[in-house]
């Protein structure tokens, strides 16, 4: 059972099934592999052309490791990950070498969450920005510069910046000028891994913003990751949740925050802090701490920190299965469950 | 009205660095009161840290406290009457400090993995510090020997919520899962039993779920032990959640200050008016364009003259502002801003 | 590819004033001197060095005569201070060597004669030399005005050699076998750490595995087999190169290490990502993005190198194992200084250690200073 029907008549671009990436545990001189990580352990889902699809969970869920499992950053333990080209083609991201992902690479482009470190700090602007048009080919610098200033132009930036070199700038500027080395390419897959959780408020809106209005001008499709369920709630189409490596709820946005149908989605955005003293401070629904990925509970995932767990969820582990069209859950009771929030 | 515990006054602390110096705090005051859960929000940056550096005299070296004072309200001993320190005339490694730091007033550091020692267990760490401070548990002056303190620790273990508390005070700070260790550093701050607790972003690094519950019980034990409680943090969320009174920071300066409803429904500082609506709501129309703050904090070396904010001000006054530094006044019930939309372009600093 | 449309999203209200201009633009190599500027002592050490080096370019400029002239009778002459002025007017002058017979020993003794004065010039003609090899030249930088008399700034050996001159020749090779050796440390740190930094797996396992073994062999006793091993007939100059390899062969294992960890950590930085998301072939990720990145590291590590070097090689002549008379180096002088009763008659024989040391502090400092200053985005 995957997600990939969806109500819109979008076409997918990106289809990921049974998606798995296990990272040895070694120990000992010998580097003896004693057991795995199940960092990523079967997710499935779909991404539409010119959608927004948020994927949230808390630390240590997977989120990253999917994330650079379709950037092929990390090579998943199996699985399929399904693009769709330019020239309609479809390819598995999965299979490919090196080689063969290279050409794609312009494709699908990655924005990331520390502003400090995804800069070369040796690298003026125009070299960081320009990178990517040079080795793909764009190889007279003329050209190079009239694109690199209509890039920074782009992002709020003044094109006279680009001379200057990273250390020059603030989080918000560094964060744009990522932004736009990731679209110098022109991908049509954006994946943003946390881009405004390492910002401040002010600054996170100015980010949120530019996104928006890039994706609307440039048509792009995003994949973005985020821990923040505001933030994804403002952003996305539609909200993926994912618990301990699996994928355990995807619906649209409106759907999912007015009537989750897995406990823990409803949990989370019930441990969210609302900004209004005036609504008085809910009781802490979830207690304990998330399982390792190393060592899973039997059964659901989530039993032990579940309300609503029964005896069959210890034992059963439930499939993603979906009870309304485009509302996929992995939860045995999601038919019966009210979770409506005030949302 | 109760006086206050706490009361700082038009701090100013300086960093002279090589390539300049930096204001980091110029001109901060605000009340703690006792019992009072005090929050203080602003950007990165702003000084929220140093601040709180200069009430125990933690900061780092080359900053300087320049001007401005501390005052602390100590309670009196074996019956003497309550005295009013002041804590920036206090030797910074002198036994007055010492003995404050901890007993009286406690600090959750920023960094959670730089708070514990990686090559002692939590549990000695705690234990030493209670022994130290052992006035604070028998206040006839007699010790504590390894095993009683060892006991405080297993019962503020359990306290904070720590399962299996027995075993865990055995544990080293790196085999605490992010959660655990959050809470072992709120069972270390309470160990000496503080009359002010300040915390600095003790919820930053962890998940909503986990912070969440970290709230609840920051929130249960001030409750039980009447702790007052400085709270840092730049998620207005948690502030409201938490706070009873806020302060707003900007550029070193406190921006405004006031009730925790107040600040919220009636906000009178452009920034703070502007703050609010930039963050995504959890109950708003998504996939519009957030209002926002135009511009980008300048940078330390670079102040901007007069008003700090004046730069990015959507509703600012006029010339005033870029010339002369508002002062921060009282504009209503407890509220104070600083703003020469709220009062006479006389009242400068 | 098409161009978007270039209308700004949210233009950004510039805050900032142009006093920033100039560190924005400012590389990081102008940052690291703007760093290392301002540590005063790095500043005079690097002084120092560059006037050793200027020595190592044209050693016999300095000199101020053959540094191979013996002369029996001139043997263990000593030190010949200079004396700036004579009757209040500048001239400088030296006063000259007169000899005795001990009526007793019945040897030799030589003293200086402040009465009999000999006249010493800047920019005299002397012996003649190649500079570089390349062009013929008789200048000196300093000598006596008088051809026929020699004068001894620091002395003579023995063998009634100018031990001044000896010097000069001397810090041509102890310095330069220190850069050379560093150099090929360096090489072959940076190929073998990235290999194994960068690509990991059983090659790194192999190179580890290397490193710690060459790390444990007792270096002594390998380099005197090694340095026996030379045969006896190979000139000075190929000597010369036989000694900077087996240095360098157990010097870069440090070095490669610290490449290893420097590749390692890069290895996770987002920008390194960034260039392999943009389709840079692996050469260029190491090459443009990961090598530049800690250069300037390697750099300050590699001049805290070089003394251990100049260490090295000096013990290893000092004991007759490594550069050979007639070729001159600092260890090779040292090695005059060898018995107390040399060292009783003539103390001055130990300044070539002094120069050692001077060099080897020298190199230490510049070397901590460059360590400080090359990290100039730490604040
Ligand atoms: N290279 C690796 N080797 C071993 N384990 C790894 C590696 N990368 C990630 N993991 C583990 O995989 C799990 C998922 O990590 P991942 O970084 O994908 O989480 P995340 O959801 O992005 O978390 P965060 O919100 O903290 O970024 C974690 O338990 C992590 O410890
Ligand atoms: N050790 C230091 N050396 C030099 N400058 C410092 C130092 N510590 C702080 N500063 C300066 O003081 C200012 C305020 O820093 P502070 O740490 O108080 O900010 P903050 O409000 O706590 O920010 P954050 O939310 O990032 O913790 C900063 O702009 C910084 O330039
Ligand atoms: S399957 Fe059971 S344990 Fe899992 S979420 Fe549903 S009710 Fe809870
Ligand atoms: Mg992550
Ligand atoms: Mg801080």
């Amino acid at each position: 059972m995957t997600a990939s029907h969806s109500v819109d008549t979008k076409q997918p671009l990106l289809q990921i099934r049974d998606l798995r990436k296990f990272f040895p545990i070694t120990a000992g001189v010998f580097n003896k592999t004693v057991g795995h990580v199940r960092a990523v352990d079967d997710v499935s889902f779909d991404v539409f052309e010119g959608e927004t699809l948020g994927l949230v969970g808390e630390s240590g869920c997977g989120k990253t490791t999917t994330s650079r499992c379709i950037l092929r950053a990390v090579d998943p333990t199996s699985g399929q990950i399904l693009f769709r080209r330019k020239n309609d083609e479809i390819v598995d991201l999965a299979k490919l070498t090196r080689e063969e992902l290279q050409p794609l690479r312009a494709e699908i482009q990655m924005i990331f969450q520390d502003p400090f470190g995804s800069l070369n700090p040796r690298m003026t602007l125009f070299d960081n920005v320009g990178e990517p048009l040079l080795v793909n080919g764009m190889t007279n610098r003329a050209e190079r510069t009239d694109r690199v200033a209509d890039l920074l132009k782009l992002v709020g930036l003044r094109p006279e910046f680009m001379h200057r070199f990273p250390h020059a700038f603030s989080g918000g500027q560094r964060q744009r000028i990522g932004i736009a080395r990731a679209l110098s390419t022109n991908p049509r897959l954006v994946v943003a891994d946390e881009p405004v959780s390492a910002l401040d408020v002010s600054v996170q809106a100015q980010v949120l913003n530019l996104l928006l209005e890039l994706q609307k001008r440039l048509g792009l499709t995003f994949l973005f990751v985020a821990h923040d369920l505001s933030v994804v709630r403002h952003i996305s189409d539609r909200v993926a949740v994912m618990y301990v490596g699996q994928l355990v709820e995807l619906a649209p946005t409106k759907t999912l925050f007015s009537r989750p149908r897995h406990p823990y989605t409803s949990a989370l955005m019930r441990a969210v802090p609302v900004p209004d003293p005036r609504i008085p401070v809910g009781e802490v629904t979830l207690k304990g701490e998330v399982p390792s990925p190393a060592n899973p509970p039997t059964g659901c995932y989530f039993h032990p920190r579940c309300r609503f767990a029964t005896d069959r969820c210890k034992v059963e582990a439930p499939a993603l299965r979906e009870p309304t069209p485009g509302h996929f859950v992995r939860c045995h009771f999601a038919d019966e469950l009210d979770l409506t929030t005030a949302f | 009205m109760t006086a206050p515990l706490l009361s700082v006054r038009d701090l100013h602390v300086t960093f002279g660095l090589d390539e300049g110096s930096v204001r980091a705090v110029d001109g901060v005051s605000f009340d703690v009161l006792p019992g009072q859960v005090v929050g203080i929000v602003g950007e990165s940056g702003c000084g929220k840290s140093v601040t709180m550096r200069s009430i125990l005299q933690l900061v780092d070296e080359p900053g300087r406290i320049k001007q401005g004072e501390i005052l602390y309200r100590m309670p009196g001993v074996d019956g003497q009457p309550e005295t009013v320190v002041d804590l920036t005339k206090l030797a910074k490694r002198g036994p007055q400090m010492r003995a404050i730091r901890g007993a009286e007033i406690a600090l959750i550091p920023q960094e959670p993995m730089a708070a514990f020692s990686p090559v002692h267990t939590v549990g000695d760490q705690i234990i030493e510090a209670i022994q130290l401070h052992h006035r604070q548990w028998r206040p006839d002056g007699s010790g504590l020997s390894r095993a009683e303190a060892r006991e405080i620790v297993v019962d503020l273990f359990r306290d904070v919520g720590i399962s299996m508390p027995d075993q865990r005070v055995d544990a080293y700070s790196w085999q605490l899962s992010g959660g655990l260790r959050q809470r072992a550093m709120i069972a270390m701050a309470l160990s000496c039993k503080p009359r002010l607790l300040i915390a600095d972003e003790p919820t930053t690094a962890i998940d909503v779920t986990t912070q969440a519950q970290v709230l609840a019980l920051l929130r249960e034990l001030q409750r039980k032990y009447g702790t007052a409680i400085i709270f840092i943090t730049h998620d207005l969320g948690v502030i409201a959640q938490m706070a009873n009174s806020v302060v707003v920071m900007y550029l070193g300066r406190v921006a405004e200050q006031g009730p925790v409803d107040a600040i919220f429904h009636a906000p009178k500082h452009p920034y703070t008016r502007a703050l609010l609506r930039s963050i995504p709501s959890i109950v708003g129309q998504t996939q519009v364009a957030l209002p926002t703050i135009a511009g980008t904090l300048p940078h330390p070396f670079n102040r901007p003259s007069g008003c700090p904010y004046h730069p990015r001000c959507d509703e600012r006054k006029g010339p005033e502002c870029a010339a002369r530094v508002p002062s921060l006044k009282p504009v209503d019930q407890g509220q104070s801003v600083s703003c020469f939309l709220h009062h006479d372009s006389s009242d400068t600093q | 590819m098409s161009t978007p449309q270039t209308k700004p999203v949210d233009p950004i209200i510039e805050t900032e004033s142009l006093v920033e201009e100039r560190i924005s633009v400012a590389s990081n190599w102008t940052l690291v001197w703007w760093r290392f500027r301002k540590h005063h002592l790095a500043m005079a050490s690097a002084a120092i060095l560059m006037a050793l080096y200027a020595i190592v370019l044209c050693p016999d400029f300095f000199s101020t005569q053959d540094p191979e002239f013996t002369e029996a009778r001139q043997a263990f002459i000593p030190v010949q201070g200079v004396n700036f002025f004579d009757e209040g007017r500048l001239d400088p002058w030296v006063p000259a060597i007169v000899g005795k017979r001990n009526p007793v020993t019945l040897r030799m003794e030589w003293r200086t004669d402040p009465s009999q004065k000999v006249r010493v010039g800047f920019f005299v003609p002397g012996t003649e030399y190649k500079v570089l090899g390349l062009f013929k030249s008789n200048l000196h930088l300093i000598g006596s005005r008088d051809q026929s008399q020699r004068i001894f700034l620091l002395g003579s050996d023995r063998l009634g050699r100018d031990q001044w001159s000896r010097i000069m020749h001397g810090t041509q090779t102890s310095m330069t076998i220190g850069l050379v050796a560093v150099t090929l440390s360096v090489i072959l740190g940076i190929v073998l750490g990235g290999i194994s930094g960068y690509f990991g797996g059983w090659i790194d396992q192999f190179i580890q595995r290397l490193i710690e073994l060459l790390q444990s062999v007792p270096t002594i006793p390998v380099w005197l087999a090694l340095s026996a091993a030379l045969p006896r007939e190979w000139t000075p100059i190929q000597v010369f190169f036989a000694i900077t390899i087996i240095l360098s062969l157990i010097g870069w294992t440090t070095l490669g290490r610290e490449v290893r960890g420097h590749f390692l950590a890069l290895r996770e930085e987002d920008f390194v990502l960034a260039a392999e998301l943009a389709g840079c072939s692996r050469a260029r990720i190491i090459l443009r993005h990961m090598v530049p990145t800690f250069l300037s590291h390697i750099i300050a590590t590699s001049s805290l190198a070089i003394p251990a070097m100049i260490i090295n090689e000096t013990s290893l002549s000092f004991l007759g194992l490594g550069i050979r008379p007639p070729a001159i180096s600092w260890g090779v002088l040292l090695q005059e200084a060898q018995n107390i009763q040399t060292l009783a008659l003539a103390p001055w024989l130990l300044i070539p250690g002094l120069l050692v040391i001077v060099a080897v502090l020298a190199f230490n400092l510049v070397g901590d200073g460059l360590r400080d200053a090359s990290d100039p985005y730490s604040k």
